[in-house]
């Protein structure tokens, strides 16, 4: 099976490629980037991508598929199918599913669900602690073996900082990074929303920065003690950046992801009580938005992640205090980061495909992904960086449509997704 | 002149006018309850749904009579659970209670922002009579006009309010009217109930929060004690309720570093020998029972402008910018014209499904 992506402009940041290149992949692999006026390969289908952007597959490092035991909120098929359509190539499923991914059983499900589904490529993530509660290790090295590709305890950290010091310790065995959802939960207190000006106003509990910060400061000491990789999830505040920074400067192995959300909207936008606006990490302030980007833009922030959380109406149609953390961002994401970081100059093209695709490759230490190198998986995102489009919650493809960007008019947008040279995904 | 806004679901989006414009309405209202006959005909024909998600025996008792003097229909629903608990969610009580039609919903809520997720779906206007720790509208509106048969006026006044800041919807909605009528606020209780960050609620400098309660009260016109809840002990804002009492609870020593002619308020219940002593809750600077007469006649205000009074009838081109400064004559009620008017109104309803 032969696929020639001609005309597009090619970027691959991990090979330095930033040039008019025709894409040829063969059987499921790049076979070569050929030069305008390069003899093309016969009988291959051809994609023209005149006016696009090709980049290696993006891989989204933060994703909840549902699946197994929540399917009314997602599955695997329809997450899939959801992530391809905005141009995500790979996703990394959360273990937080019931039951938790804390063994190589469940892991092997997902695999297996994921290649019925035959869309994206679907990494599972395993847990940290048996079902994720924070007491003995999971079977980290067997989960390996069946497949994951990374460990965390999201939504659930592990709140003591001595067992967290042992699973890095025995992550560190296997060279599986350990991914880290920030937050104290006693420091937390229950906040349904970020503490500060709006949560006075709106007389919702505050969750305040200090309970992200305090774990991403532990974690980063973490790092540098086991020499462990370890990275931090959906970082919001100021205080966890520049953890992560400082960590960086002296060499610890730390990096960290940042969600379109947290880029995009303050806790301003909590004013309605619209339950959209609730995740966790919440929404912050504008001078931790500024940080993010300030952090985006100096190359502390590693990779954009999704944090694709799907909830079933009927539970976001609760009261703000008791609707669940999270919205989809699969289908948002790409569009964003276009819109927010590239047009308007916080970061450039190339280095926002670096955040998509090389970045999250290496984060997760996932062999032949994250670039368009000769002999790498033919996982392809095309972007239209000027399409200017809107997002029409309703035509989801996933099964929920709990997002605070319905309706949204962004310019820039993913048109097109290969996975394994297999066009999986096509912008009408 | 009108409301702006179809419901009442906090202070912080009123106009100072538009406060004034219930005060003075509320004002023309006491009247009715002096009769002996106690009734009006301005809401015949109209439907209120007191929906309480928590107990309440003031508030609710209050609506419901504001309600029947204006000759609606008032049906009271208690609920002692939340959504989550009942297994029905508060948008299919709200969509099943639309479906009987009623004109107006006054809805108290545990939770924050609830009144607002039903206004959303609701044609009826709804009325927020306290959500969580976000606003009590009402009971702002019946201190105002408590304090305002008192002191006349609200500029340069200085109000201290005292207790649990961080979880009153009280404290919130009376910050963010008596700033807006040009009043001084200084709120004081324990680090933990009283952060330093709420004076951020208001812009304009005009709210300012103090560590201590003896700096608040210190030239007060009007010290306004909070309710200390029993549960804040068990979740470590407070070590003691006795504690409580001798460092922040007010009592005589305490109100003599207020203003000669300074008056005390309470929203109640009281818990009496916590944050307030017997002898100034009993005592002759305390308004507290005025502050429960003055509290019908805000909901009587309320509901007359939202549920058949002028502010039913034209919702969009009545700024409220547009009123004068010096305060208007009170209102005439007029029952008859404002029902018709009224009844038309709703038949073009925007919201109308």
């Amino acid at each position: 099976m032969r696929l020639l992506i001609a005309n597009g402009y090619v970027i691959d940041p991990a090979e330095g490629v930033n040039a008019g290149r025709d894409l040829f992949i063969e059987d499921g692999r790049v076979r070569a980037l050929l030069g305008r006026g390069e003899a093309r390969p016969e009988g291959a289908e051809v994609f023209d991508a005149t006016g696009l952007v090709v980049a290696p597959g993006f891989i989204d490092l933060h994703t909840h598929l549902r699946e197994p035991g929540q399917e009314y909120k997602e599955s695997i098929a329809t997450g899939a199918a959801a992530a391809v359509a905005g141009g995500w190539a790979s996703v990394c499923a959360m273990p937080n599913t019931d039951p938790v991914n804390d063994n190589p059983a469940v892991t092997a499900s997902i695999v297996e669900q994921a290649r019925l589904a035959g869309l994206a490529n679907v990494f599972p993530v395993g847990a940290i602690t048996k079902g994720s509660k924070g007491e003995e290790l999971a079977e980290m090295g067997e989960m390996k073996r069946a497949g994951v590709v990374a460990v965390t305890d999201d939504g659930r950290p592990v709140p003591s900082p001595g067992l967290m010091r042992r699973a890095l310790e025995y992550a560190r065995g296997f060279d599986l990074t350990v991914m880290d959802h920030c937050e104290d939960k006693s420091l937390a207190a229950g906040g349904v929303m970020h503490e500060g000006e709006w949560s006075l106003r709106l007389g919702l509990r505050g969750a305040p920065a200090l309970a992200e910060e305090s774990d991403a400061a532990r974690d980063c000491a973490l790092a540098e003690l086991t020499g462990a990789r370890v990275h931090l999830a959906h970082v919001s505040t100021r205080g966890a950046v520049e953890a992560v920074r400082r960590a960086k400067e002296r060499g610890a192995r730390v990096t960290c992801e940042v969600t379109p959300h947290h880029f995009t909207l303050t806790d301003a936008a909590c004013e309605g009580y619209d339950t959209n606006t609730k995740m966790n990490p919440p929404l912050r302030s504008a001078e931790h938005l500024e940080a993010v980007l300030e952090a985006l833009a100096d190359g502390t922030i590693d990779a954009v992640a999704t944090d694709h959380a799907p909830h079933h109406a009927d539970e976001k149609a609760l009261e703000f205090d008791h609707a669940p953390f999270g919205i989809t961002g699969l289908e948002t994401a790409v569009g964003l980061a276009l819109d927010r970081l590239v047009h308007r100059g916080v970061v450039g093209l190339a280095r926002l495909v670096e955040l998509c695709s090389a970045n999250p490759a290496r984060i997760f230490n996932l062999e032949g992904r994250g670039t368009l190198r000769p002999g790498s998986w033919g996982d392809v995102t095309v972007l239209d960086p000027d399409l200017s489009w809107t997002f029409d919650a309703a035509r989801s493809k996933s099964k929920s449509r709990n997002t605070p960007f319905d309706s949204w008019a962004l310019r820039g947008a993913p048109v097109a997704t290969v996975v394994a040279g297999r066009v999986v995904y096509r912008k009408e | 002149m009108a409301l702006t806004q179809r419901h009442l679901l906090g202070i912080r989006g009123l106009a100072a006018e538009e406060i004034t414009h219930v005060l003075d309405t509320a004002e023309s209202f006491r009247e009715i309850s002096a009769r002996e006959i106690k009734k009006v005909p301005t809401l015949r024909g109209r439907t209120v749904i007191n929906l309480f998600f928590e107990p309440s025996t003031r508030t609710r008792t209050s609506f419901e009579i504001a309600g029947k003097r204006l000759s609606a229909d008032v049906i009271n629903i208690s609920s002692s659970s939340s959504s989550v608990t009942k297994g029905e969610t508060l948008l299919d009580t709200a969509r099943n209670l639309e479906a009987m039609g009623p004109d107006l919903i006054v809805i108290r809520h545990p939770s924050a922002g609830a009144p607002h997720q039903l206004a959303r779906v609701c044609r009826a206007a709804v009325v927020n009579a306290g959500d969580g720790a976000h606003e009590h509208p009402t009971q702002a509106l019946l201190d105002a006009l408590t304090i305002r048969q008192r002191k006349g006026k609200f500029e340069g006044l200085r109000v201290a309010i005292l207790g649990d800041i961080l979880h009153s919807r009280v404290a919130r909605s009376n910050a963010h009217l008596l700033t807006k009528l040009g009043a001084e606020v200084a709120l004081a209780g324990p680090g933990t109930l009283a952060p330093p960050a709420f004076a951020s609620l208001v812009e304009g400098g005009s709210l300012r929060v103090e560590r201590r309660v003896e700096a608040a009260i210190e030239g007060a016109d009007v010290v306004m004690v909070l309710r200390i809840q029993r549960e804040r002990q068990d979740k470590a804002f407070l070590p003691s309720l006795r504690e409580y009492a001798v460092h922040y609870g007010l009592n005589l020593k305490r109100l003599e570093l207020a203003a000669p002619d300074a008056i005390v308020m309470h929203p109640g219940p009281m818990n009496r020998g916590i944050e307030i002593a017997s002898d100034v809750a009993d005592g002759a600077r305390s308004l507290i029972l005025d502050q429960v007469a003055n509290g019908l006649a805000v909901r009587m205000a309320v509901l007359y402008l939202l549920g058949g009074g002028a502010g039913a009838v034209t919702t969009t081109n009545s700024p409220a910018t547009s009123a004068k400064t010096e305060p208007e004559p009170a209102p005439e009620p007029e029952p008859l014209k404002a029902a018709v008017a009224f009844g038309g109104a709703q038949a073009e309803h925007p919201n109308r499904q």
